[in-house]
């Protein structure tokens, strides 16, 4: 499981959920050996009812208030984490999707910046003062923030073709975007235009799609991704 | 009014029917039409009025070590044509500018790639259009036509997708090179996510393409019979060479496959699949690519081929631009001129010569806009 890719909301009920299973371990529960009925320990959720306990097995109310998760009496706490966590991933297979976007249309990683960890000016400052945890929390946001780009960019029914045609059909991993020669006299538009502009003229035409709202979060996920690939190229505007 | 018909309009139709009568011509009667058609026009008295002349070389070309031309049309990921026409019209262009080849190729190839899911109607549509075609088809098997079904409509319409053939002394092998590995049962994958994995050029879910080892042994006892200056092409949908690994311009086994075509003299390998210009020469093996008539590909980011001269970076601002079909030329050494008719621009011919010397003759014109 990775825990960094789970979004914020299903992070909390899972921490809520722990939290509850630590403080029931607290209060005196019998707890045998660390594994032992790992496959009892699994809960069985009925969203919106009431379940009644057995004589082995304990009600707990999960943080959302609507729904009672049954589960085996005398776990500790870590077992109890764990098969609260393989029942969510059950529930939300889409939860890795990072992991899976980037297994499927393989790109670059973000820059390393572990030199910023390097020297001593920056401690005591409120700017420059980073731990590896900034630079996890960057890498991560970033990372996520292009996957929602590949995601769209080979997908024609996000981008919304009326012909099934996406992106990447022409564009193999991006390739002949060129985003760093924008921006650039485009001869054919016969004005300046930037890669926004070259995006939202493929998504109307090759695409054959409304064109995208040059602020929201498709258009800034698309750029995201098309510059993410081309990592390490110098930029050249006005390249033909 | 009287309408007499012009000089110019006898002159076609003279032209046109002789060429009818050439194509559909046994050998033995030939010299029996040319002398019809001489006699025809000795009795016309304009002076422009069309003669066999030329065709006369047809009668030298009946021996084993003859050169002959066919035509290539591939890749054109055909939807239905209510879902994308674009597709559907780009193969009609390329079925009508074969039609218009005057006189006739021996035969049309298709590359492969005929539909983009697989889908029974994609590939009927596909069937259906190919029908008009007025010269043979011959036709290989291309992923996208494959991995829905896994090949059975495609079999259906087609037959096997591996076997050769003998034309005016050259042997031509048809492969399926786009065996994949099983990747989708581990992952519990539907048939369409299946499809959809391998259409994907840039999708790493999918394993390498392979020839295999039952083609491969199929291969080497096909070729036994032949002596090692044979006359020997091989049409494949992957390149038989390893490229670029990440979009599937490679063949797992290109190695294996490439050690039995080695005693050869001279090997000619035309595949489709790369949606560009394309030439390569490993030894004694000459690699040329075709056009679609879907839409062309970026050239891969690393490891060209160096006898390449990359087309020029398609326009996107006109979607047949970097598209189009050809022709092959056959030499009597065995050897290929390819033409790339390519629809918005001048046609390209990589010759046997600039292969031949590795380059240094015949040079074909370069890009002026480079591939990102």
């Amino acid at each position: 499981m990775n825990w960094t890719l789970i979004r914020g909301s299903a992070r909390r009920a899972i921490v809520c959920a722990m939290l509850l299973f630590w403080a029931a371990f607290l209060a005196g529960c019998k707890h045998p050996s660390e594994t032992a009925e790992l496959d009892a320990a699994d809960p069985q959720s009925d969203a919106g009812k009431e379940t009644v306990a057995t004589a082995d097995t304990v009600d707990v109310k999960s943080c959302d208030g609507e729904n009672t998760v049954q589960v085996a009496k005398g776990l500790t706490g870590q077992a109890m984490a764990d098969a609260l966590m393989d029942q969510w991933q059950r529930n939300h297979p889409e939860a890795n999707w990072v992991t899976e976007e980037k297994e499927k249309h393989v790109f670059l990683p973000p820059a390393d910046n572990s030199a910023l960890l390097q020297g001593d000016q920056g401690k005591g400052h409120v700017y420059g003062n980073f731990t590896e945890r900034d630079l996890i929390t960057w890498a991560r946001e970033a990372e996520k923030f292009v996957a929602e780009g590949s995601r769209i960019f080979h997908s024609g029914d996000e981008l919304g073709s009326q012909i099934a045609v996406s992106c990447d059909m022409c564009h193999p991993h991006a390739a002949n975007t060129h985003p760093e020669t924008y921006p650039k006299y485009q001869v054919q538009l016969g004005r300046v235009v930037l890669l926004r502009d070259m995006i939202n003229w493929c998504v109307e035409n090759p695409v054959r799609a409304e064109p995208l709202d040059p602020n929201g979060p498709k258009m800034r996920a698309l750029e995201a991704y098309i510059m993410a690939q081309r990592k390490g190229t110098v930029m050249e505007y006005g390249k033909h | 009014m009287a309408t007499h018909p012009s000089v110019e309009t006898k002159y076609m139709e003279e032209r046109r029917e002789l060429f009818h009568g050439i194509r559909n011509l046994e050998r033995r009667s030939f010299l029996k039409v040319s002398a019809a058609a001489l006699g025809a026009s000795a009795g016309l008295a304009y002076p422009h009025s069309f003669t066999p002349v030329s065709v006369a070389q047809g009668a030298e070309d009946t021996g084993s070590d003859q050169a002959f031309r066919f035509a290539y049309v591939s890749d054109s990921h055909l939807y239905e044509k209510d879902v994308n026409d674009r597709f559907v019209r780009g193969l009609l262009r390329a079925v009508d500018d074969v039609n218009n080849l005057d006189p006739q190729p021996d035969f049309v190839f298709y590359g492969g790639d005929l539909a983009q899911l697989g889908q029974e109607k994609e590939l009927e549509l596909g069937a259906q259009i190919l029908k008009n075609l007025k010269a043979p088809l011959r036709i290989m098997v291309g992923e996208h036509d494959w991995y829905l079904d896994m090949g059975q409509k495609w079999q259906e319409l087609f037959g096997d997708p591996t076997y050769s053939f003998d034309h005016k002394g050259v042997h031509f092998v048809v492969l399926n090179s786009v065996v994949e590995a099983d990747f989708w049962t581990e992952r519990n994958m539907t048939p369409m996510e299946r499809m959809m994995t391998v259409a994907g050029l840039d999708n790493s879910l999918q394993s390498p393409f392979t020839v295999g080892q039952t083609q491969r042994k199929w291969l080497q006892d096909d070729l036994e019979k032949l002596s090692d200056d044979a006359r020997l092409i091989i049409l494949s949908h992957s390149p038989l060479y390893k490229l670029y690994k990440p979009w599937n311009f490679w063949t797992d086994d290109a190695e294996e496959v490439q050690a039995i075509l080695n005693r050869f003299k001279n090997v000619v390998v035309i595949h489709g699949h790369t949606h560009q210009l394309l030439t390569n020469r490993i030894g004694n093996i000459h690699f040329h690519g075709v056009l679609s008539t879907a839409w062309p590909w970026p050239y891969a980011p690393e490891g060209m081929p160096e006898l390449t001269i990359e087309m020029s970076r398609p326009d996107p601002f006109n979607p047949n631009d970097g598209c189009g079909d050809g022709e092959v030329h056959v030499h009597p050494d065995g050897l290929v001129d390819k033409i790339y008719n390519l629809w918005n621009r001048n046609p390209v011919s990589v010759t046997a010569a600039y292969t031949a010397s590795g380059g240094s003759d015949s040079v074909p014109p370069k890009p002026n806009r480079p591939s990102y």
